[in-house]
């Protein structure tokens, strides 16, 4: 009988800080820029420049600890992690080794399986490096610093999960608190989110954990997945073949769908970490500790058993409003505005899922305002526009963000509610199809569809189709 | 009176009465820097058109009241450490030696902003590492009091230039002596202060938990004159220090009155030359005839500072000056074929035999195995170096003892053995393990001519007490200078 295998798999996962300003410097972190316009002495490791902390990255770092329920470091200290490499300008990169910020914390996770506590061994802050481009053809490498210096957080798990599907679940639980709390828009396809996958296997029901690998470059949740089921399958062939697993790294190529070796432990680097003397040590105080804890948002869970509260909206409209910070935002300032909660969830449900589904965007991204939603709404209960009017508004406001009702005076879109007018259309209309008033006497039900369609082209849409349908079978 | 001998305060004086104009001395000073510098190599870089330029705009600056400072319109020199934006700054490295900064280090700012007028940079041990000025890759700089002999290091170059009045005052840095040594060596007075007292932003590191710049002048008035316009909080460096006491100048005065001076013992026991140990103390009763009190004490750890030291300052090195990779800046070894190779040719072929020396001790002490036994003991040695100086200032209000066991050495003497070079910084370095402030002024010469520097140790943020004791001194002692000296004789 074949062995059964247990995955054992620690994530650690980098995450970008929402900082506008780098993490030792002044510098911008926008996107962007032409290279090596938003750099200063202090990173581009100039001769003499000295780092100086970013206060509102202690904070985040800090809040992301409090959301995952870690003990937060009282004393603490930045260390230098020594290596060459030209992306690194200093050449040693600025992190947290000794004294880390946050330490033994955990998050719960569901799965089809049930509810599962994931352990978080730290979380530490260190600066990003810059980026390197390879010129083939001038044969030369270039390096662009307007990355270096941006805030990351590093959080590192401990080895508690044991499939793809846990492993999704903990990366998305940790999506949305961080999201929620606005440290980080956490894109993975962009980077602002990587995650480094330390996997082994073992037989099922043995204590120790088998040799590991680390699994770099994975920058979405599928290639996370593949990833994680060719290296099980790599390893457990490894280990029925008598060869064994190696410790090592290992760098995912996500379009062939393997994995290779980068750096195995021989060749492990030795860091000379120790505390930059350049730094002062992190003191956080009762009084800060006290001021992010007051200031932690109100999460997913609780958010959703406040919606199935306060809103009359279907429970799985509630987990996709609140899946998204930025579309849990829009509901609540929309119904705040006055809206009814079931229209706003509609507009949320179909239109934007629809739209974002079509244009591949990422609900961080939504760009409408609620102001622009609650009008929209408003001008429909107000029978100002008839739905599909709307939604060629609706198509116009995700994209740029327009004023409804300036948008609608502009185009002439405006219901036309002169019903004399109406009637006057309808009554030509009616003339014009003898073939469909017949067919609508003759009891054919959907032949009034057809007469309706054709008032609405004839009044270009203007119009409500309800009360057409009532004029149409009033005159006939 | 020659323009030269004028003192920097004295100069800056003479200027604002308009008894002399900012040209005119900066003419003098770049006259004698013509006439003697191929003798003496205090520069790395000159620029005399940047200061001739500066002179104009700093008189027009004083001219229309703009600029009052004591220090408007005097010349001076910034040792080649010091970021100065346009002008090289090398660190008397083969690796910098084509480095053009973009920006001004915070210290120089403030001299600038007093209306300095910058001659240039001085020579030094190459970035700081060496006691003789002989590591420079640009050649050595001689001691103005007898040019067979070294100047003292690091800040060799900057001390050289105020002895023979190639400047009236000078910017150094001090990591484990580098400015009280050449101090004490060219017969001039320096000073490095409080750890955080003046900002480091700007000053291209050595070892940063122990580096600090100060001042070097012919006098006690300069350097407090000087070290006042320096000091200050610096947000870019977090590591500087908000001290509302920098009124420097508020303490010259000549009183030691009831002033309690502790003596170390184990300054003057073994490897000390005889007329050191007799100028010093001759130094010590001059206190007491003006009502200080000494007393002889123990000071504990005496032996362990030297390893304490070159373990931290090489480690915090090793990691300095990993940037130098000839990527972004400076020299870059030719026709290499791959990154790795490129830095190491870069490396191999831009550093000295010193400073590699000191990155492969720093490396050493840092690498996983050897951390704890090396790096972390003597972060504990240190503190425990700074428990033994509490105590000693729990009872006296400063230490005195000399600067360094020496004299100027002969050139040539020292880089053959290095361990006895390092031993030559026992009095001093435990001073920047402890963050302390230290002063060292000269006290007269050997039986072969060359100076005896007088140090000064103070507590944390007590560089006042320092001041008052040394200015009380000097004010016995009469001028000191080569010229004095020469005539006295």
């Amino acid at each position: 009988m074949a062995k059964e295998y247990e995955t054992v798999i620690g994530l650690e996962v980098h995450v970008e800080l929402a900082t506008k300003t780098k993490i030792f410097c002044g510098c911008s972190t926008a996107f962007g820029g032409d290279p090596n316009t938003h750099t200063c002495p202090v990173c581009t490791g100039m001769p003499g420049s000295l780092p100086v902390l970013n206060k509102q990255v202690l904070e985040y770092a800090i809040a992301v600890g409090l959301a995952t329920n870690c003990d937060i470091t009282r004393y603490g200290k930045f260390d230098r992690k020594n290596y060459f490499y030209p992306d690194n300008p200093q050449n040693y990169q600025i992190s947290q080794l000794y004294l880390p910020i946050c330490r033994n914390g955990y998050v719960e996770i569901e799965t089809e399986t049930g509810t599962k506590k994931v352990g978080i061994h730290e979380i530490h802050m260190e600066e990003d490096a810059g980026k390197l481009i390879h010129d083939e053809w001038e044969d030369a490498s270039l390096v662009d610093y307007n990355r270096s210096g941006v805030p990351l957080i590093e959080i590192v798990s401990e080895p508690d999960m044991r499939s793809a599907e846990e492993v999704n679940a903990y990366l998305d639980k940790l999506r949305l608190l961080i999201q929620y709390l606005g440290a980080s828009d956490c894109k993975l396809q962009e980077g602002s989110m990587r995650a480094d996958v330390n996997l082994s296997v073992r037989e099922k029901g043995a204590t120790e954990f088998g040799t590991r690998t680390e699994m770099k470059n994975l920058n979405s949740f599928r290639a996370i997945t593949h990833a994680i089921e060719g290296e099980r399958e790599r390893q457990i062939a490894l280990i029925e073949d008598g060869i064994g697993v190696t410790q090592e790294t290992r760098r995912w190529d996500d379009t062939k769908g393997e994995s290779y070796a980068m750096r195995s432990k021989e060749d492990a680097q030795d860091y000379r970490y120790f505390p930059d003397p350049d730094l002062v040590p992190i003191v956080v105080s009762d009084e800060l500790l006290e001021s992010i804890r007051k200031k932690q948002p109100e999460f997913r869970t609780e958010k959703m058993a406040r919606y199935k509260e306060e809103y009359d909206i279907p429970e799985y409209d509630i987990e996709i409003i609140t899946n998204s910070k930025r579309m849990a935002d829009i509901f609540e300032e929309t119904v705040a505005l006055g809206a009814q909660p079931k229209k706003v969830s509609n507009w949320l449900m179909v239109e934007t899922l629809r739209l974002l589904k079509e244009k591949e965007m990422d609900p961080a991204d939504l760009r409408f305002s609620p102001e622009h939603l609650a009008k929209l709404i408003e001008l429909t209960e107000k029978k100002e526009i008839n739905s599909s009017v709307a939604k060629e508004v609706f198509e116009v406001m995700f994209d740029e963000d327009v004023d409804p009702q300036a948008y609608v005076e502009e185009k002439g879109l405006k219901a036309v509610n002169d019903e004399g007018a109406l009637r006057k259309t309808i009554e030509e209309v009616i003339a014009n199809n003898p073939q469909a008033v017949e067919d609508f006497h003759n009891g054919k039900e959907k032949a009034i569809g057809a007469l309706v369609g054709q008032t609405m082209k004839a009044m270009k849409g203007k119009c409500d189709p309800a009360q057409v349908n009532s004029i149409i079978r009033e005159l006939l | 009176m020659d323009l030269l001998h004028y003192t920097a305060t004295e100069l800056g004086e003479k200027i604002k009465a308009k008894e002399v104009s900012v040209k005119e001395a900066t003419e003098a000073v770049l006259d004698r820097i013509g006439e003697t510098e191929e003798q003496y190599h205090c520069y790395v870089t000159l620029d005399k058109e940047g200061a001739l330029k500066k002179a104009e705009e700093v008189q027009k600056g004083i001219d229309d009241g703009t600029l009052t400072s004591p220090l408007a319109g005097v010349p001076v020199a910034i040792k080649d450490n010091m970021c100065t934006e346009g002008m090289l700054t090398t660190c008397s490295s083969k690796i910098l030696g084509n480095f053009v900064p973009t920006y001004t280090s915070e210290a120089v700012k403030k001299l600038e902003a007093a209306g300095a007028v910058i001659l240039g940079k001085t020579n030094m041990d190459e970035f700081a590492m060496g006691s003789t000025t002989e590591t420079s890759a640009f050649g050595p700089t001689k001691n103005p009091w007898n040019t067979e002999h070294v100047p003292g290091g690091s800040s060799g170059g900057s001390a050289a230039a105020v002895a023979a009045e190639e400047c009236y005052y000078a910017l150094g840095s001090d990591t484990g002596g580098s400015i009280r040594q050449p101090a004490s060596y060219c017969g001039v007075v320096g000073m490095k202060p409080t750890y955080g007292t003046v900002s480091r932003y700007g000053l291209i590191a050595y070892g940063s938990s122990l580096d600090q710049i100060g001042p070097l002048g012919k006098d006690v008035r300069d350097i407090a004159t000087v070290l006042e316009a320096i000091a200050g909080h610096d947000s870019k460096d977090s590591t500087s220090i908000e001290r509302k006491d920098t009124d420097f100048t508020s303490a010259l005065i000549d009183d030691v009155k009831g002033m309690k001076i502790g003596i170390p013992r184990d300054y003057f026991a073994k490897g000390i030359d005889a007329d050191v140990k007799d100028r010093v103390l001759a130094a010590s009763k001059v206190l007491e005839e003006k009502g200080a009190i000494l007393e002889e004490f123990d000071l504990p750890l005496v032996e362990y500072a030297i390893p304490t030291y070159y373990t931290i300052a090489d480690a915090e090195a090793s990691s300095n000056l990993e940037r130098f990779d000839g990527v972004k800046y400076g020299f870059r070894a030719e026709d290499c074929e791959e990154l790795h190779q490129m830095y190491k040719r870069s490396r191999s072929q831009g550093f000295g035999p010193e400073v590699k020396r000191r990155i492969m001790l720093g490396s050493f002490v840092l690498s996983s195995g050897y951390y704890d036994a090396y790096y972390l003991k003597a972060l504990k040695v240190k503190a425990l170096i700074k428990k033994g100086f509490d105590e000693a200032f729990s009872k006296y209000d400063m230490i005195l003892g000399p600067c360094a066991p020496t004299t100027a050495p002969r050139l040539g003497e020292s880089l053959s053995d290095p361990m006895k070079m390092y031993l030559g910084d026992i009095y001093t370095i435990s001073v920047n393990l402890a963050g302390l402030p230290g002063i060292s002024l000269p006290c007269g010469t050997d039986a072969n001519g060359l100076p005896v520097g007088l140090q000064l140790i103070g507590n944390i943020f007590e560089e006042k007490k320092l001041i008052k004791a040394a200015y009380a001194y000097e004010q016995a002692r009469g001028a000191f200078s080569i010229d004095s000296v020469k005539e006295a004789h």
